[in-house]
């Protein structure tokens, strides 16, 4: 079977946000990077399925160059090609130019399922998935917390605001992976070592303009500071008092 | 707040990809799995034994071990960086994988027959084995050249008699390395678990290295056969040559525990307010860290170079033993004067400082003492040994 994993790096989880001077984007210096959440369920899906099946796993960026350090992890993990669709720029994208790129790609490598992250932990898009999909004319399995796959096709549970949903789909199909789907491995030293000797092609990912365009970004408002009503039991009935009158919660 | 290392110097950059993948991986391991334990394994006086499958597939022990015998074939500077890392948590934890790789799985697999290397290298490599090194003796500590171990050679094999103390790991041992006087000279021997007349009781109520089984091995007519001997070294060169390597990973373990204590009093005296302000904002504190600063940066270098020295077949032991000498002693007194920023906090477990602190007191200690590494320095500079 050939398997197919999109990823993205994004901002660790303590990058400060903070505006570049264009107004209409964050300024990343000092950011440090990581792999989505919800994509390293998708690579450890990936390579259950391999386990599974027999096959290959590719797991494809589009990003930057220095996206190889994420990539590299994924064949640390046991993936066996990793591809990044050169951009210095990915956040000037939208969610449509990144999914049509990657399906150029997917459609050019002959997969037969595509695992993705639910959604991207920095924009917060949850576009990317179904699109490529749509764009691929492939099945769509949406927000997957749990799987069974056979060759063909399978069977898939999706939450939804009304309750648990189980589906059956065939291939080929775009999955893209939710919490609870798995337990993402850890890379070991010698799954590290193995992947020294993987290739990381680097490419030009195919010529789609951008539809939508960030014309400003502003960053929530600042908290206001807390209010210490008082200490010990003594303190109870004022805080009572705030949460009724102030805070309206109670 | 997460780990943050001191890297003033940018020297993030002299790794490879791979190796900061290592040093990521171990990194985000012991902050998971092992730190979470620490406290109450340090106080309680023992190891946590049940993480010893899941170093094994992380991979740590014996890491530089080719991967036809169960190891990963990695550089040197991939394994000072384990080091680094291990210690980073706890310096019994990192003794608990550098006796494993360097004093265990090393001599037999540098001085080994092939039997025993296919024997006992795959099982030290994935946990299901654990060994230990036995060469100090009660009398004998820096001067194991006067070992009161012997063996004696019988028609079937080997008759070994003796003590060895200060044993990492003895207790829990399925197999140790036991260095012994014979006629021929000083020999290395495998000595399982149940061999008769052969047993390791713990050692207790020491102040550091809590979180470690340090034991002693008690040799009382211990017959074992003639594959029990370690065949290709003879002489004192056999248990040194293991030690260089160990000895090694320590230099980049003291850092290690150096960047563990210098990032929690940095974070700690920037929102400690003292008289209306916070600490770090004073000019003695500040003093401290440029000191400190300036010294872990100067080890990491050391490090570094020697890493990649020892990648090259270059690094000799006098190399190793400045940087064992510098690298554990910096540790040492960054960790006291973190201790100090703490203030009472410092002595308290909840804290790592403290702990730090306490371990590298052996650190300092084991694998050669820091004034034995002076005198081996001295020697290499004057060309005059001062040992006796
Ligand atoms: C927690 C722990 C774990 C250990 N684990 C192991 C292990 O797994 N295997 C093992 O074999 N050993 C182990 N050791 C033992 C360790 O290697 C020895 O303690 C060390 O070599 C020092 O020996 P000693 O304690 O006999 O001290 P001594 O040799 O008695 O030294 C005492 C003091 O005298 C100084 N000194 C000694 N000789 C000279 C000299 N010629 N000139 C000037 N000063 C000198 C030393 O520097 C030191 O300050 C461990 C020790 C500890 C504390």
């Amino acid at each position: 079977m050939k398997i197919v994993a999109c990823v993205k790096r994004v901002p660790t989880t303590e990058a400060t946000a903070k505006l570049a001077a264009d107004g209409r984007s964050l300024d990343p210096t000092g950011w440090q990077y990581m792999l989505s959440f919800y994509d390293e369920l998708a690579v450890e899906e990936a390579l259950k399925t391999k386990e599974k099946q027999g096959g290959e796993v590719t797991v494809v960026t589009l990003g930057p160059s220095d996206a190889s350090k994420e990539v590299r992890e994924c064949l640390a993990r046991g993936a066996d090609h990793g591809v990044i669709l050169k951009d210095a720029d990915p956040a000037a994208r939208d969610p449509r130019s990144t999914a049509k790129a990657l399906a150029a790609k997917i459609k050019a490598l002959g997969a037969d399922v595509v695992f993705t992250g639910r959604v991207a932990t920095d924009r917060d898009h949850a576009a990317v998935g179904p699109m490529l999909a749509t764009y691929l004319g492939w099945a769509c399995v949406g927000e997957v917390h749990a799987l069974e796959l056979g060759a063909e096709g399978g069977t898939a549970k999706r939450e939804t605001e009304h309750g648990v949903e189980t589906v059956t789909f065939r291939l080929p199909a775009v999955i893209t992976c939710n919490k609870g789907l798995n337990e993402p491995r850890r890379a070991s030293l010698k799954g590290i070592m193995a992947a020294k000797s993987k290739t990381i092609a680097e490419e030009a990912p195919l010529a789609v303009d951008t539809q939508t365009l960030v014309v400003k970004v502003e960053l929530p408002p600042s908290r206001k500071a807390g209010r210490i009503v008082g200490e010990g039991a003594a303190a109870v009935p004022a805080l009572i008092t705030a949460l009724k009158t102030e805070a309206q919660v109670l | 707040m997460a780990f943050q290392q001191l890297d003033y110097l940018l020297l993030d950059d002299q790794f490879s990809e791979d190796e900061r993948m290592v040093r990521d991986t171990v990194r985000a391991w012991v902050t998971e799995r092992y730190l979470p334990l620490a406290m109450e394994h340090f106080e309680a006086g023992t190891f946590p034994l049940e993480l010893t499958p899941e170093l094994a597939e992380l991979g740590v022990f014996g890491p530089t071990v080719p991967q036809e015998y169960g190891g990963a074939g990695m550089n040197s500077v991939a394994y000072g960086l384990i080091c680094q890392e291990l210690e980073r948590g706890d310096s019994g934890l990192r003794s608990y994988v550098s006796v494993q790789g360097s004093l265990v799985m090393y001599p037999i697999f540098a001085y080994g027959s092939e039997a025993q290397k296919k024997r006992w290298l795959p099982l030290l490599a994935s946990g299901k084995a654990i060994g230990c090194f036995g060469l100090t003796e009660p009398d004998f500590g820096s001067n194991p050249g006067g070992m009161l171990t012997t063996a004696k050679k019988t028609a079937d094999g080997w008759v070994l008699n003796g003590r060895k103390m200060w044993i990492t790991n003895g207790t829990v041992s399925d197999v140790a390395v036991v260095w012994a006087r014979a006629e021929e000279g000083i020999l290395g021997f495998l000595v399982e678990r149940g061999a008769k007349g052969f047993s390791a009781p713990e050692q207790k109520h020491k102040f550091s290295l809590r979180a470690s089984i340090t034991s002693e091995l008690v040799l009382e007519d211990v017959q074992v056969g003639k594959d029990a001997l370690l065949p290709n070294v003879k002489g004192l060169k056999g248990p040194l040559g293991c030690l260089n390597q160990a000895r090694y990973g320590i230099a980049w373990g003291g850092l290690g525990a150096a960047f563990a204590c210098f990032d929690e009093a940095l974070q700690y005296s920037k929102s400690r307010i003292v008289f209306d302000k916070p600490l770090a904002g004073f000019q003695l504190p500040q003093k401290k860290f440029a000191d400190m600063g300036t010294q872990i940066t100067m080890a990491q270098l050391l490090a570094l170079r020697l890493g990649r020295l020892k990648d090259e077949g270059r690094a000799t032991a006098a190399m190793v033993s400045m940087a064992k000498r510098n690298n554990v002693m910096l540790g040492l007194e960054v960790a006291r004067t973190c201790r100090d920023i703490l203030g009472a906090n410092g002595i308290s477990l909840e804290y790592q400082v403290g702990r730090h602190m306490c371990n590298l007191e052996s650190v300092v200690t084991y694998e050669g003492t820091h004034d034995i590494h002076t005198l081996a320095i001295g020697q290499e500079l004057t060309g005059i040994p001062a040992f006796r």
